[in-house]
Parts: C-alpha cells; sequence; structure tokens
C-alpha cells in the first residue's frame, strides 16, 4: 500500500527544497577563510547555535528511530530525553564548555591534541570520521527505504536527490550553511509533525485514551498493565518491562555512560557551540537546546505510541515483518498517511525529508572539518594556505558524502536503526567521555594514559559484545562472535548499555594506572585553559543571574525532574 | 548576522502558510474524513502563516535597527 501524494504536496516540498538551497546561494558570499566555512567565523548567536545544536541531532535515529521505540517499549523510550541527553546537555554547557571554546580548538580531536598528545588526537580523528560517514550513511539508508516502502518512490533516486541537495548546500555556504538551515528545519519538524499528533491524540481520547488502550497493549506482550505508559515504575527487574533493562543498567549504561559520551564528546553537536559568539554564547548553547529537547519526547515517541495503540485496539495499522513483530520503524510515516490529508500530508513528509537532511548536514560539516583539520593538515599535507584547506574542506563534502551514500548500500541489517547506532557509540564513544572527564579535571592525566586508556576501553567493549548475546539471537554482528556465549541479555538494548559500562570503566581504570605510571608530557603553564583547575573561573556574575548558564542549568534539571515524576 | 536566518524562515512558513489555507478553502471536504473531519490545512495553514508573519515581524524589524545609525 502506497500513500498517494498530490500536487499540492509535491509544491510544498519544492518549496522547501527551494529554500535550503536557496540559503546555501545566499551564504556563499561570506565564505572567504577556512574559518568561515569550518566554525562559522565564530559569530553565530546564542538561540540559533542551540537550536542547531538539538537539530543537528535530530536524525533519522531521532524521528523515525524513535518513533519506533516509543511502539515497541513505550514510556520508557522518554530516558532517551529525561535521563539521557538532558543532563548531559547541562553537563556540557557549564563544565565543558569553558575548555572546548576557551581552548580554541577547532575541533574536539583538536582538543585531545592540545591536552594529551598527537597519538591520542589520531585516533579520536580517524574513528569519528568513519562514524560519522556510517551515522550519515545509515540516515540516508533509512530515509530512502521509507520513501520506497511508502511513497514507491525509487530508491536509488531518493538517496541521490538527498545527497546532492546537502551536498549543495553545504559546499556553497558550509558551517553556516548547515546550522542556519537546521534552524529552519527544526521549525517544519516542531511544525510539520504536531498536527500528527493533536490528531493523534484528539483520536485515541487525549492522554487518558492514550494510557487506557496501552493497558492492552501491555497486557497482550505479557507486562503489568502500565508498562508501556510508566518511564520509571517497572525497571525493578528486566523482565518486567518491554525494553528489558533494570534501573542500574539504564541509569549508568545511558543516562551515564552513553549519553555523556555522545553529547559532551561527539563533534556533530559540540561543534555547533563551537562556532558561538562568545563564550557565553557557546556555554548556553547546549542549556537553551535542552528546552526544546525536554519536549521532543511529546513530538517524536508519542506517534509510535499512539500508533502501536491503535495497532492492538483496532487492528492491523502496522505491517508485519517476516519475523512475526509489527514493522515499528513505519510507526511514524504510518501515522502521517493515517491522519494526514493531502496538503498536509507534503507539510509532514517534508518534515521528515528535514529531519533526515539536518542529521546528514551535520554529520558531513564534522566530517569535513575533522578530515581537513585533524587528518589532512596533521598528516598529510601540512603548512599550506588557508585557501588551500578551504579548498579541501570543500572537496571533502563532495567524497564525505560519496562515502555516505556506499555506506549507505552497506546498511541493511538491523531492524531498528536505534540499536545498531547505540552499539557503534559504545565502541567508540563510551570509553571516550572517561578520557574527557580525567583530561579536564585531573591534570595528573598523560598523553600515554588516555591513549592506551581509550584503546583498552575500545578493545573492552568489542570483548564484551563478543561474549554476550541478547536473548533470542545467534552469534553474529549482534554478539557473540568470539565463540563462547558467557551471558544473555534480556535484550539488545541492555547489552549495549552494559557494553558502554563495561568499557567506560575499563578506559577509566587504565588511564589513571598508566597516567600513574608513565611521566607528565605536559607541563601545568601548557595545561592552563585545558584542565578545570588551571584554569581561571569564568566570572558569570558580569552578566544579569537569568543570562547565567548555572542558572540556566538548574532551571532546565529541575523542569526534566518535573517530567520524570508526572510521567514516573 | 550576516543574514538574518529569521528572514528566510519567515518568508518560507508564510508561503508554505499561504499555499495551505488556500489548499483548504478550495480543496474537496471528502479528503477531511482522515483527519477527523476537521479541515487541517485551513487551520494549520492559518498556524504557518502566524508563525512565518513573526518572524518576518522580527526580522525585519532588526534590520531597520540596524540600518539606522545609533543615536
Amino acid at each position: 500500500m502506497h500513500i498517494q501524494l498530490g500536487a499540492i504536496d509535491y509544491a510544498i516540498l519544492i518549496v522547501y527544497f527551494a529554500f535550503v538551497l536557496g540559503i546555501g546561494w545566499a551564504l556563499r558570499r561570506f565564505i572567504k577563510s577556512g574559518d568561515d566555512f569550518f566554525l562559522s567565523g565564530r559569530a553565530i548567536p546564542a538561540w540559533v547555535a542551540g537550536l542547531a545544536f538539538m537539530s543537528a541531532n535530530l536524525g533519522a535515529q531521532e524521528v523515525i528511530g524513535m518513533g519506533a521505540s516509543g511502539a515497541k517499549y513505550g514510556m520508557m523510550t522518554s530516558h532517551f530525553y529525561w535521563l539521557g541527553a538532558i543532563p548531559a546537555m547541562v553537563f556540557v554547557g557549564i563544565f565543558m564548555m569553558p575548555f572546548y571554546y576557551g581552548s580554541r580548538a577547532r575541533s574536539v580531536p583538536e582538543y585531545l591534541k592540545l591536552r594529551f598528545d598527537e597519538k591520542t588526537r589520531g585516533f579520536n580523528a580517524i574513528t569519528f570520521a568513519v562514524m560519522t560517514v556510517f551515522s550519515s550513511g545509515i540516515s540516508m539508508y533509512a530515509l530512502s527505504k521509507l520513501l520506497e516502502l511508502i511513497l514507491g518512490w525509487d530508491f536509488n533516486a531518493s538517496i541521490l536527490v538527498s545527497a546532492a541537495i546537502v551536498l549543495v548546500y553545504i559546499f556553497l555556504g558550509g558551517l553556516t550553511s548547515a546550522i542556519y538551515n537546521e534552524v529552519l528545519q527544526f521549525f517544519l519538524i516542531v511544525l510539520g509533525f504536531l498536527p500528527l499528533i493533536l490528531l493523534g491524540l484528539k483520536d485515541v481520547g487525549g492522554w487518558a485514551g492514550l494510557t487506557a488502550k496501552l493497558q492492552t497493549v501491555a497486557t497482550q506482550a505479557g507486562f503489568a498493565p502500565g508498562a508501556w505508559s510508566s518511564s520509571w515504575r517497572h525497571l525493578s527487574n528486566a523482565h518486567a518491562n518491554p525494553m528489558g533493562v533494570e534501573w542500574f543498567g539504564l541509569v549508568m549504561g545511558l543516562g551515564f555512560v552513553l549519553s555523556f559520551g555522545y553529547w559532551c564528546t561527539d563533534f556533530l553537536v559540540v561543534q555547533r557551540a563551537m562556532a558561538a559568539n562568545s563564550m557565553s554564547a557557546a556555554r548556553r548553547t547546549p542549556l537553551l537546546a535542552a528546552i526544546p529537547k525536554m519536549l521532543f519526547p511529546f513530538l517524536v515517541i508519542l506517534p509510535g505510541m499512539i500508533a502501536i495503540a491503535l495497532h492492538v485496539t483496532r487492528g492491523g495499522l502496522l505491517p508485519i515483518g517476516a519475523d512475526g513483530t509489527p514493522n515499528y520503524n513505519l510507526a511514524v510515516p504510518v501515522m502521517l498517511g493515517h491522519y494526514l490529508p493531502t496538503g498536509l500530508l507534503g507539510l509532514g513528509l517534508t518534515a521528515l525529508m528535514a529531519s533526515f537532511m539536518s542529521g546528514m548536514a551535520g554529520n558531513v560539516t564534522a566530517f569535513n572539518t575533522v578530515w581537513t583539520y585533524d587528518i589532512y593538515q596533521s598528516y598529510i599535507r601540512p603548512g599550506q594556505s588557508d585557501k588551500h584547506y578551504l579548498r579541501m574542506g570543500q572537496a571533502a563534502t563532495v567524497f564525505g558524502i560519496l562515502l555516505s551514500v556506499a555506506a549507505a548500500y552497506v546498511t541493511t541489517r538491523f531492524n531498528n536503526i536505534m540499536d545498531m547506532l547505540q552499539l557503534v557509540f559504545a565502541f567508540v564513544n563510551a570509553p571516550l567521555f572517561a578520557t574527557f572527564l580525567l583530561g579536564m579535571f585531573w591534570r595528573r592525566t598523560t598523553g600515554h594514559g588516555a591513549f592506551f586508556g581509550l584503546l583498552i576501553g575500545t578493545g573492552v567493549a568489542a570483548l564484551h559484545n563478543g561474549l554476550v548475546l541478547p536473548l533470542g539471537d545467534v552469534p553474529g554482528i549482534k554478539g557473540g562472535f568470539l565463540g563462547t556465549v558467557l551471558h544473555t541479555y534480556p535484550s539488545e538494548m541492555a547489552q549495549n548499555f552494559w557494553t558502554a559500562i563495561f568499557a567506560w570503566t575499563a578506559c577509566f581504570v587504565a588511564t589513571i594506572v598508566i597516567s600513574l605510571l608513565t611521566k607528565r608530557n605536559k607541563s601545568d603553564e601548557e595545561l592552563k585553559g585545558l584542565v578545570y583547575a588551571l584554569t581561571p573561573r569564568l566570572k558569570d556574575r558580569e552578566s544579569p543571574w537569568y543570562k547565567q548558564p548555572a542558572t540556566l542549568g538548574v532551571i532546565v534539571l529541575g523542569l526534566t525532574v518535573v517530567l520524570n515524576v508526572i510521567f514516573w | 548576522m550576516k543574514l538574518d536566518v529569521r528572514l528566510p524562515i519567515g518568508m518560507m512558513f508564510t508561503l508554505l502558510g499561504a499555499i495551505l489555507v488556500v489548499y483548504g478553502l478550495v480543496s474537496d471536504r471528502a479528503i477531511y474524513a482522515r483527519s477527523l473531519g476537521i479541515n487541517v490545512n485551513l487551520w494549520w495553514g492559518l498556524v504557518l502563516l502566524a508563525f512565518g508573519a513573526v518572524m518576518l515581524a522580527f526580522a525585519l524589524r532588526f534590520r531597520r535597527r540596524a540600518v539606522m545609525p545609533p543615536e
């Protein structure tokens, strides 16, 4: 069954394409130096950087994956926001941004070079570049597969068109173009999906009607009636909730390691804050981003929950996959076709397109910067003119996108995109947060400690994953690839969380031990501005209290606690 | 800012809102069966139009202020 689009839907899509390309075109004359292309000349106001900060992360995994998880796991999916993202965003704004922005590093790997040494930077730059290309490929794959499935569009044509548009607007306008478009895309995503939520909620009888229907979903799946509509209540035992996790694995694995690892060290998001026009704006960027982020579960998780409620109580809304379970990834697109008439349907699909593009653009701008500054300038052709590196950045935009297209064709194995991304992040990002934490707050951490700690952490992640398996899976890419299975987790999610916990702990301990055994390679003087104890305190008091990052952070955290309590 | 980001945002949403409002007025009522009988194109078009207008107003006010010399 394909959703039929009318001329009006295509008109809306074309208006959107015209505007994203137009923004790139309008910004092209401002691109004169490498700084303009890679860092927006550090001239972006806080609110723009903040919306871009959240929008860059709003790719395939967010709209489709969160909707899918909302259907599969219910309200517990909100932990990705209210337990994971928000506290981490507050932490990066208040505690880490002073070092990122203050050090004038142009990228996260470059910070590692300043703080530790060349090899740590090289390791991070290369793993990050690979991961970024894959993330972007996953987005593209997901988008094109969806469009093929729901609209009957040609898979190859969708991949090439979406890639070409992102390519053109970044090539022309660099990071500024990506950021401006991310802000536009942010509003489009909100205004495109909101009618879906309003209609869906009206249809199921509001929150009360939805929870009543979700009780049927939960009992049919063999859980307590509230399992789909509460976030914390069924976490005492991994077998009592659809996600298959218990509170410790969730809080430590998702809340602490994975979320802090992602939001605090992933250059994709940090780059937006680095482009801010002042230290204060850079620190407020993640905090301002946290405010809409906090409300996003209602926009991206609710459609999935409504979809599963209708699927179970009214029968057969979601297509059934080959393994007999509903195809959760289709929850959001099916809902679009279910409620939106032609006209608004075009807007909804454009919003979906916008989310994929913002995510992809985030990956591409992060990739071209890391490639140009941290790989090309450092190891391949150092000492060239700024113009040369600017050209390289534009070339990297082209081949970065070509590599992503290649990656898109490789990505076909996982049922839930989110699980795969979590797995990749677990291997690479989980140990990284231990390195940053020690690097920023313990001056004794050495270059050797950081580098070998990271290697050991990543190795432990792979080792752990190779020796365990999610329930009901056969050894292979999902785990158990080392031959023996020592432990079986109730779900893939639980396994990912524990992989992250093991990786982080291994890196943390190894970095401390190796640092104590090796000589310091940076003096206190060199570490000024890079380590907490050696950096002069920022004088927040100069700005009015309501503009201070700490005030904003406290407000954001307070509201998050309230949300957790309401949906307990 | 070199280019006020609110300007293209305001322009795009005003245009999209106008398209939806006009379509909402001329479209066949039968297509609104799936949106619970509500003419969502018309109503949401008005919302987009209002949002676009607010963004444009901000962008234009900012521009006028930037053009005028400081007193």
